[in-house]
């Protein structure tokens, strides 16, 4: 292999470690925030995606069905909730409007938007609306109720609310797939390095999420409340930090990082509905270099992820899937010997 | 007497509601496909077909049960015990997956009943007796791509395929072919229909520098990788698609970057543009019409009209197993297989059919077309 090769495999390996890394970094704060190991990650590239592509063809994506139905029930729980709890109906009014309103003006300026075929990045900001109120109304109906259960318990449903969402993504964007437009057609070149805009576009994604990350859990409050949830659900909980409320921004954070992966990796590659999945495992993979807690050792991981990939892609295409996803297994032995075995989770 | 008359009257209508299985004379198919999975996008436009099959053949009313087996060998193999065991069919249909298809193949010699297979399943010697192909075998439609490679000088190829059975087909196939033509294999990579890039195979594939890259995949999975290898620079007039690619998906999503490439193809998707006399032309553009009328202009692909070619060669076959058996029965299946075998010449939507006790493929050399994308849309190479 010569230089020039080396760099363009090194490259394409960056790239798509960059958006493994971003979806390793929504696993860890999901895990650290709720214990709930979030398989379906992927699924929210998957939407992301494809909510782009039907917008650019000028069709109302049917995610925004998805979001008025979960919204609606997601209401109808916490109306249910309130009544048990005796609350004055004022607050239940108040407690139905928070959780309608945005889904509902989302979708309605989806459905009086879509048929105009907007710029591309205001379709594009729509699209991270969309699948970003996904996120906390996924955790209102699949988790909220079992905050307390085992890890073992949140990953099965994980697992099922993975297969649900892939189902309806099915339903929603049929089965052929979809390539979106760039966001940014330049080309430069550098030697035989060949950078397209989009790859630039999806670093500096990357880096201002990161730094934007970053200064959410240092600056703010409820960034701090996060951290302060992640660090000890019970003390935080006695500090007055609603816990359901951090697993609902948690959500919502990993459900607008999986549609910003989308929209970043949607035009260099075509995506089916169940693109999300083999995308989202890679960030999982990552996210296990960091023991699903430590950030940079996650982005490490991801940038590992994808150099291993695109060089083993080169090498033994054959058995590409086969090294990225064996690496887990030296990852785990390393990290059990380092670490010993902490259970912090069966009290 | 009254009495009994209730009582009868009762034993009737409990007897109705208790057998709700078909009456024995119906000819029943079960087809089990993939409407959902990795190749669904070829499942649903199937099913699409079948929904346009007519309520009788040969005087037999029809009754097709369809099942989903979700592009999963071990759904499909349930799907097929269910037909053989519960519903007692006449034929399998399914599936249109390569390795789904596969499995069903034991279950179906096991059953003693004769499947349809809707994909290009190559099986070893001594599996599959009970199985015909529907689609053309990788084999035929690779004539088409080495007979080009040879009239314009091509010396050396490289195979950029599906890492699945789909892809080790064609290149069984295509390697004695294109050997006997002189033409040398240069550089096997893979890839899978989920992964997100080919930068480090199409980097391998230029580093070797074939005269023609093969390109081996199916339905909008085809682009990816045709994209990828414009990408590094590889001159589009040399990459060649497969049959599994010749579907507007391929143009919707590749656009530019696949104008100029060559598609090798069935005839039905093409009809209208074939050279007068070709034998497909009228039934493929009976397909196309009967289709494109039911599910809108350019819906028509060569997943929906092998739909519609299974009517075709059953309309030959069922009258002659009729003449030895009762459909239902195991004398019928038995004559059905023995009729596909020997019926002979069967011009379908999809090529010119010869099925044998010995080739269960059966499709003629002449079946393949070549296509070129030009201006978005597909041109018949001559």
């Amino acid at each position: 292999m010569d230089f020039s090769t080396a760099g363009i495999l090194l490259l394409d390996g960056v790239t798509n470690g960059a958006v493994y890394g971003l979806l390793a970094l929504a696993t860890v704060l999901v895990f650290a925030v709720t214990r709930v190991i979030f398989i379906p990650q992927g699924e929210f590239v998957a939407y992301g995606a494809l909510t782009l592509a039907l917008l650019q063809l000028g069709k109302v994506p049917g995610t925004i069905w998805l979001l008025l139905v979960l919204a609606a029930v997601a209401a109808l729980l916490d109306l249910v909730d309130a009544a048990r709890r005796g609350l004055p109906p004022a607050a239940m009014a108040r407690g139905l409007v928070r959780t309608l309103v945005a889904p509902v003006v989302v979708a309605a300026v989806t459905w009086w938007a879509a048929p105009l075929k907007l710029h591309l990045l205001a379709q594009s900001a729509l699209t991270l609306a969309i699948v970003t109120l996904l996120g906390p109304l996924v955790y209102r109906l699949a988790y909220q109720r079992l905050a307390d259960a085992t890890v073992l318990v949140l990953l099965i449903v994980s697992v099922g609310v993975h297969f649900a969402l892939t189902g309806l993504g099915l339903v929603f964007f049929g089965a052929e797939g979809f390539r979106n437009p760039s966001f940014w057609d330049a080309r430069f070149s550098a030697g035989p390095l060949m950078l397209s805009g989009q790859t630039i576009f999806i670093f500096v994604a990357a880096i201002a999420l990161i730094v934007g990350l970053w200064l959410f859990f240092g600056r703010t409050l409820r960034g701090k409340a996060l951290r302060a949830t992640a660090v000890n659900r019970l003390g935080a909980r006695l500090m007055g930090i609603s816990t359901s409320g951090a697993g609902k921004l948690s959500f919502g954070l990993a459900a607008f990082i999986g549609a910003l992966s989308g929209l970043l990796i949607g035009p260099t590659t075509t995506i089916f509905y169940d693109s999300g999945f083999l995308i989202g495992l890679k960030g999982f993979v990552a996210a296990i270099f960091g023991g699903l807690a430590s950030y940079p050792a996650a982005a490490l991981g991801a940038l590992l992820v994808g150099v291993l990939e695109s060089f083993s892609s080169f090498y033994a295409s054959a058995f590409k899937e086969v090294i990225v996803f064996t690496l887990i297994i030296p990852v785990l032995l390393w990290r059990s010997f380092q670490h010993g075995h902490d259970d912090e989770e069966e009290q | 007497m009254k009495k009994n008359r209730i009582l009868a009257a009762v034993a009737a209508a409990a007897i109705a509601a208790l057998a709700p299985l078909p009456a024995l004379a119906d000819l029943t198919l079960g087809v089990s496909i993939s409407l959902t999975g990795p190749t669904s996008a070829l499942g649903i436009p199937t099913k699409n077909g079948i929904a346009l099959w007519p309520k009788e053949i040969a005087g037999e009313k029809l009754n097709v049960i369809v099942l989903d087996d979700a592009t999963d060998p071990t759904t499909a193999v349930k799907n097929t015990r269910k037909f053989i065991n519960e519903d007692k069919v006449d034929l399998i249909v399914g599936s249109v997956a390569t390795p789904v298809a596969a499995a069903m193949a034991d279950v179906a010699a096991e059953g003693k009943t004769v499947q349809l297979m809707l994909s290009p399943v190559n099986l070893p010697e001594g599996r599959g007796a009970w199985s015909f192909r529907m689609p053309q075998s990788t084999a035929v439609m690779a004539i088409p791509i080495v007979e080009h490679w040879k009239k314009n000088g091509v010396k050396s190829y490289g195979f950029l395929g599906y890492a699945d059975a789909y892809g080790e087909a064609w290149l069984t196939d295509i390697k004695p072919l294109a050997e006997k033509a002189g033409i040398k294999l240069v550089d096997v990579e893979r890839f899978a229909r989920s992964d997100t890039a080919v930068t480090g195979q199409a980097l391998k594939l230029m580093q070797a520098n074939p005269d023609a890259i093969l390109v081996v995949a199916s339905g909008s999975g085809a682009a990816m990788p045709h994209k990828g290898l414009v990408e590094r620079g590889y001159p589009k007039a040399k990459i060649y698609q497969t049959h599994g690619a010749a579907t507007m998906d391929l143009i919707r999503i590749g656009g530019a970057d696949v104008d100029g490439s060559f598609v090798s193809s069935g005839p039905a998707v093409v009809a209208e543009k074939l050279p007068e006399g070709n034998a497909s032309k009228a039934l493929g553009m009976q397909f196309k019409s009967q289709f494109e009328a039911a599910n809108g202009k350019g819906s028509a692909n060569q997943f929906a009209a092998h739909a519609f070619d299974v009517i075709l060669v059953l309309q030959k076959a069922v009258p002659i197993a009729l003449k030895k058996g009762k459909p239902g029965t195991p004398e019928f299946r038995a004559a059905l297989k023995d009729a596909f075998e020997t019926m002979g010449r069967t011009p379908v939507s999809q090529g010119v059919l010869n099925w044998t006790a010995t080739d269960h493929f059966g499709y003629t050399p002449e079946t393949g077309v070549l296509l070129k994308v030009a201006n978005g849309d597909w041109q018949v190479v001559p």
